[in-house]
């Protein structure tokens, strides 16, 4: 395709450009673009901090089954696109949509390959009140011949012990 | 309250001995781990009850592991500004930490744990920022110290940890190992010969990044460069740094070649350079940090090429540290005005070459 704006060099970007509703599409090659002031990836310098800023400005759309809060911390989606900062913990599933494509963009992949982590195990004594606890349950349910939750606190008494 | 820095084991700046792989070239390799502690909201949305309540459940399990069992906790929120930098100057915190930065003022609950190798900063932009922090090249001994920092305190503080995401952060371009690490790098050969612009878009085309002595928005000064990994998801902690090893290696071997043409080519105008930056070091009467910065470049170029010898690299290791400004008006024992600082820079620099390089030459 030939760039709409000088009619000779091939285009490579495609620019959708929403104007109060109005919709116009252009297609520009690399040097009409960079003069009309649209960034491309190839004119753009590589720059960490830079990039990451962008990927967080773009994020216009939200996608509608995502909350706009999050309910632990009362992080707004808006409040982290000023900040670049998120809230608390509970924030990534808040916004986990769109933090999995900010995430890819800036990473290049959104899924976790380093180490894994179990947290803190439960002390010794910790353990001794679960068992005993998970006991006393199992025995009443047998009573009780609920066996279906009696079988599941026997598995899960085989895992402490 | 004042710090008193005989206490912190190895004044925490065991780093500089020059030990290590290529310590001339490579003063330090850092790993830094971001962490966050279960059910409190990250720093900057947390109130002040519930950072102080983050140090004390930190402090209180440092005690329990072999790693810290000995750190030094300081309390970075009481102290003076000369003191938070002096940390600064050494290292320790973060511009954002020790409340330098105008942009994030000083928090109630910033504190530093520091260890022998290790450190960890609290109330930073996340709850924890475990370091270590090794001379010389040493990516695999940094990552142990590290992992090792990690896996007690992990045990004994809940992180926040997400099956997908990995380590969860404040700041997304930490999310998942949480992980940077770095190599503090001096290049001089590389920006005399000007190849450094085509090395650093390099570093940047293989998910590396670079930085000034002091980290991220610091500016580069005596040829030195902060090199790191840029992204933390998507691959392993090992990966990673053996990712950032290779390259790291491979800039190495560009700045011994940029030495070796150097040297070739035009090696006597070199060796008037470095002969006149030692001279400048031995005797001048004032000095700008930048200047002696530069300096010391030239020098440290120069002890490499072994065209002057009798200086070791434990010196002018120090001299880059403890020629900062906080570190003079400790020496000083006041606060020094700018020109106080020029006349006390020199007289330092000169007295522990005098000292430490009698027979340099």
């Amino acid at each position: 395709m030939i760039c709409d704006q000088c009619k000779e060099r091939d285009a490579v970007v495609y620019l959708t450009k929403i104007v109060e509703s109005a919709v116009t599409q252009l297609h520009l090659c690399e040097k009409c673009a960079a003069e009309s002031g649209v960034e491309t990836t190839i004119a753009t310098p590589k720059h960490p901090l830079g990039d990451f800023l962008k990927a967080v400005q773009q994020q216009a759309l939200v996608p509608s089954s995502e909350a706009t809060r999050c309910a632990a911390c009362g992080m707004t989606l808006k409040d982290f696109r000023a900040t670049g900062r998120l809230g608390c913990a509970r924030c990534y599933g808040a916004f986990e949509v769109s933090l999995r494509e900010l995430l890819r963009r800036v990473h290049g992949n959104a899924h976790h390959a380093g180490r894994t982590y179990h947290g803190p195990q439960p002390a010794p004594w910790q353990r001794a009140n679960s068992v005993r606890e998970l006991r006393d349950r199992l025995k009443r349910a047998i009573e009780s011949e609920a066996f279906e939750e009696a079988a599941s606190l026997r598995d899960e008494l085989r895992g402490l012990e | 309250m004042m710090l008193d820095l005989t206490l912190l084991p190895d004044g925490g700046v065991g780093w500089l001995d020059g030990s290590g792989e290529s310590p001339d070239v490579v003063l330090s390799t850092r790993v830094r781990l971001a962490r966050n502690v279960e059910g409190f909201a990250f720093t900057t949305r947390s109130r002040d009850g519930e950072r102080l309540r983050v140090l004390a459940q930190v402090r209180e399990a440092a005690g329990l592991t072999q790693v810290l069992r000995d750190a030094v906790t300081v309390r970075v929120d009481e102290l003076v500004e000369t003191d938070r930098q002096l940390l600064h100057e050494r290292h320790l915190v973060s511009k954002e930490l020790a409340g330098l930065d105008a942009q994030h003022p000083l928090r109630p609950g910033a504190a530093v744990l520091v260890g022998r190798e290790v450190s960890v900063m609290v109330n930073e932009e996340d709850h924890l920022r475990l370091q270590s922090l090794v001379a010389g090249f040493a990516p695999e001994r940094a990552w142990d110290a590290a992992l090792a920092l990690d896996r007690e305190l992990g045990e004994r503080v809940p992180f926040s940890f997400d099956r997908e995401f990995g380590f969860l952060t404040a700041c997304p371009t930490n999310t998942g190992t949480g992980m940077r690490a770095s190599v503090l790098i001096h290049l001089p050969g590389l920006v005399l010969t000007k190849e450094i612009s085509k090395v650093l878009a390099g570093l940047q085309q293989m998910g590396l990044t670079y930085r000034g002595l002091y980290g991220e928005g610091s500016e580069v000064v005596g040829n030195f460069f902060q090199i790191s990994n840029q992204t933390t998801l998507g691959r392993s902690e090992e990966e990673l740094l053996d990712h950032l090893a290779r390259v790291v290696r491979h800039v190495v071997e560009r700045e011994a070649e940029a030495r070796r043409v150097l040297l070739r080519d035009a090696g006597y105008i070199i060796e008037d350079k470095v002969w006149r930056a030692f001279a400048t070091l031995r005797h001048a009467r004032m000095l700008s940090f930048d200047e002696a910065m530069n300096l010391l470049s030239g020098v440290r170029l120069a002890v490499g090429l072994k065209l002057i010898g009798g200086l070791s690299v434990y010196t002018l290791n120090k001299l880059l540290i403890f020629s900062q400004p906080a570190h003079l008006e400790r020496l000083e024992g006041r606060s020094l005005s700018e020109n106080e600082g020029l006349l006390a820079r020199a007289r330092y620099v000169r007295q522990v070459l005098a000292s430490e390089a009698p027979q340099a030459g």
